[in-house]
């Protein structure tokens, strides 16, 4: 990297570029900015609805640039992979230079600067100067940390610092941006996001990515035993449960609950309770009534089974199931669909939703077909995810904390105590400090510490 | 006493505070600032018994749950947090007068609450997602963060209502001056990133365990991320430019509108998986 920047040339150039804090701020007002877009424009829309909405031309627009998928597309991803381009080379030039700085093979202090600084706090001690000497490092060591004596001619300096490591917190702060991205980015190649619909009783090991719906197999199998949903008095949901078993290489592993909030963990793959509806049934009792001879039969079929109709009439199929049925703007419920086939002609379809029996009567035909009875099932319907990047992105956040807290909050703070011996036998305390940050803290701090060190001084020998 | 009353007086209490700041600053007087501070922190205790009751209430009904989790809570709790942080900057700094730009936001945020009729005050049971730990820490540091960022504009704006040659005109004398300004205005963003960040943290690992993702682009995180960028670029524009000022002030005004933006805009303009702010 040194020999890097005393290159001259194209490589130096790129480097320089990339090392300006300037940069930073345009990037992150580029990236601010153009968040914006994939909050107003529609996101992962059919091209039918971007039509509807914008219009052709528009549309095309949208696809020139991704926007469509604006967190994705190439030029959003380029912007985050040059603010990371951006911090590590600012990050790595500037910390290469302060190193040595921030952390020399021994520690020195210029003592005219402290001399010199606004910061200060004089006061003058009857008692002369090797009487204070002592008293004053153990009590500068006590206050601030490991203390280093200097002496200049008659007057001897008291040097002490602490956190001199919290210089590296904008450093954490901004490897946690990195470690964010590398972890999205770990999440983005070898994990996915998948469901699942499960009836209950029924297993599955495959799982359906969530944008593409191409199948994922898992490697094990997920039985859903049941479901339960607990409704309030108002008749807002409280509380889904999807009891589960995982089974593998044909044995039942084992049995568990999950429900919002508390997903199964299990061989990096998550699984989130996020949907349930009504299952296809099993088994259904059905009434057929002859509407002209007034007789009933009963027949106990599956979906998809065929029976013939009383007396040669036709046949019926059953064909199928849907949770909710939409008529004529009404959502009718739980219906079930069947084919009637009358001897001699082709089919018609008829619907017989489970919440109202005389539904199929009005049609007026010679049968009418009610569904009596059938076995109540649930499906769960499972967000299926894993993301092994997410570790990173954790210890990222974790980083990015420590790392603000630190650099807000904590600061590098030296403090010297120069004692000059005055002609008169007295002794001059001068008492100054610097900081890495919050210079006005600092001015209060040594403040108190003056007061607190004549204090312990004028109080006598004991100490 | 109930929490509704102890609200309504909370209300009544702030738009008193308001007042008495508001006067303070038209009139010079410091009297009334300084009863401003006792009238705004007799609201602060009231709003804090609210909150209380409002949480002692939902267990009376079999409820239970901490009363953050919609657009009413958040607002009297947004009040809360602003006033706390408010009072604490005005006793450790010693500076009175930019009350006049906070109180006014401490009461229009509750009053909004009780006034606004398509703001429900009832106490209604959790949907399941929303049964989280995570959700109680996420808004309250949210909200804490959303509080220095509503300093942070308080102080901001006095650089514009300020004369630009100190001492011209009294009726400003109340005012911090520039250099206090340009300090408090930053230690308020700074209070307010670091909270806004972990309550971005928060809530991304609480959608982690209730959706599975931690980030999904959704309006609401896209847009406090949109706000985390500005006031990164507020920081590094003060520590590694030298910004200061009013050029910063208008840095943090900016900012504190993509923070009004993502509390309410994206709730009315925009849609996405957040009930509330
Ligand atoms: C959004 C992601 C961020 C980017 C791209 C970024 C980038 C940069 C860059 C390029 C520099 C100058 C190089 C350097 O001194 O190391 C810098 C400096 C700095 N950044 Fe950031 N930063 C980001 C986030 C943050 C955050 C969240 C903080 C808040 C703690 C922060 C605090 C600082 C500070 C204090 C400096 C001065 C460092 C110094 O004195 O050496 N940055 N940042």
């Amino acid at each position: 990297m040194n020999k890097l920047k005393n290159q001259d040339g194209i490589s130096r150039q790129i480097w320089v570029f990339f090392c300006s804090v300037k940069l930073t701020v345009y990037l992150l007002v580029l990236l601010a900015v153009t968040s914006i877009i994939g909050t107003v424009v529609l996101q992962n829309g059919t091209p039918q609805q971007y039509v509807n909405l914008y219009g052709q031309a528009i549309y095309n627009l949208i696809q020139v640039f991704d926007i469509n998928d604006m967190y994705h597309a190439w030029w959003f991803l380029l912007l985050l992979l040059l603010l990371c381009i951006n911090i590590t080379v600012c990050s790595v030039e500037r910390l290469s230079l302060k190193w040595k700085i921030i952390f020399p093979d021994q520690i020195r202090f210029n003592a005219d600067r402290f001399l010199k600084s606004k910061n200060k706090q004089t006061m003058d001690l009857t008692r002369q100067k090797n009487h204070l000497l002592d008293p004053c490092e153990r009590w500068l060591k006590k206050q601030v940390g490991t203390v280093v004596r200097q002496t200049d001619g008659d007057t001897t300096l008291l040097y002490a610092e602490k956190g001199r490591w919290t210089r590296l917190g904008v450093y954490v702060v901004h490897a946690s941006v990195l470690l964010l991205l590398v972890g999205a980015l770990i999440g983005a190649v070898f994990g996915f996001k998948a469901s699942v619909r499960i009836d209950e009783g029924n297993q599955t090991g495959r799982v359906f990515e969530s944008k593409t719906r191409e199948p994922i197999d898992l490697d094990f199998i997920i039985r859903c035993n049941e479901f339960e949903v607990s409704f309030y008095d108002t008749g807002a949901p409280e509380e889904f449960r999807s009891n589960l078993t995982i089974i593998e290489n044909g044995q039942e592993s084992f049995t568990t609950d999950i429900r919002v909030n508390h997903p199964l963990r299990y061989k990096g793959i998550n699984i989130f309770q996020s949907s349930y509806g009504t299952a296809t049934p099993d088994a259904v009792r059905m009434h057929i009534v002859d509407n002209t001879s007034n007789t009933e039969v009963t027949r106990d079929m599956r979906i998809g089974d065929t029976v013939d109709l009383p007396d040669g009439a036709g046949r019926f199929t059953l064909q199928g199931f849907l949770p909710h049925f939409e008529f004529r703007g009404n959502d009718l419920g739980e219906t079930f669909f069947g084919l009637v086939t009358p001897a001699g002609e082709t089919g018609f379809q008829i619907g017989m939703p489970v919440r109202f029996p005389t539904f199929d009567k009005m049609r007026q035909g010679q049968f009418t077909f009610v569904v009596d009875d059938f076995e109540k099932r649930y499906y769960t319907g499972l967000q299926v995810t894993k993301d092994p990047g997410v570790w990173y992105v954790y210890a990222g956040f974790i980083l990015m904390i420590l790392g603000c807290w630190v650099t807000f909050f904590m600061s590098h703070q030296s403090v010297m105590l120069a004692l000059v011996p005055l002609d008169n036998g007295q002794t001059r305390l001068i008492l100054s400090g610097k900081t890495s940050r919050n210079a006005r803290n600092m001015t209060l701090k040594l403040k108190n510490m003056a007061a607190r060190l004549e204090n312990l001084l004028s109080r006598g020998d004991q100490i | 006493m109930n929490s509704a009353f102890a609200l309504s007086s909370t209300t009544l209490l702030y738009g008193l505070a308001m007042v008495c700041y508001v006067g303070a600053f038209a009139f010079k007087k410091k009297t009334l600032a300084t009863a401003g501070f006792y009238v705004l922190a007799a609201g602060f205790l009231a709003n804090t018994a609210g909150i209380g009751l409002r949480w002692v209430e939902s267990y009376q009904m079999g409820i239970g749950r901490a009363p953050f989790s919609n657009m009413y809570e958040s607002l009297v709790f947004f009040s809360w947090t602003m006033a706390a942080l408010y009072m604490y900057v005005e006793m450790k700094y010693k500076e009175q007068g930019f009350g006049v730009f906070v109180c006014p936001l401490i009461f229009l945020s509750i009053a909004y609450a009780s006034f606004d009729p398509s703001i429900s005050a009832k106490i209604s049971p959790l949907i399941p997602a929303l049964k989280s730990n995570w959700l109680i820490a996420h808004v309250v540091t949210c909200f804490l963060g959303y509080a220095g960022f509503a300093l942070a504009f308080g102080l901001s704006l006095t650089y514009f209502i300020k004369p630009k040659q100190p001492g011209n005109s009294v009726i400003f004398s109340r005012l911090p001056d520039e250099e206090i300004l340009d300090e408090l205005t930053y230690q308020m963003v700074v209070f307010g990133f670091l909270f806004l960040t972990i309550g971005i943290i928060t809530g991304a690992v609480w959608a982690n365990s209730a959706w599975g993702k931690y980030w999904s682009w959704d309006p609401k995180e896209t847009w406090s991320l949109i706000t985390w960028f500005v006031y990164a670029i507020f920081l590094h524009l003060r520590m590694m430019r030298g910004w200061h000022g009013r050029n910063l002030a208008l840095v943090s005004i900016t900012g504190f509108m993509a923070v009004m933006f993502t509390y309410f805009g994206v709730n009315f303009l925009l849609s996405g998986l957040h009930s509330y702010g």
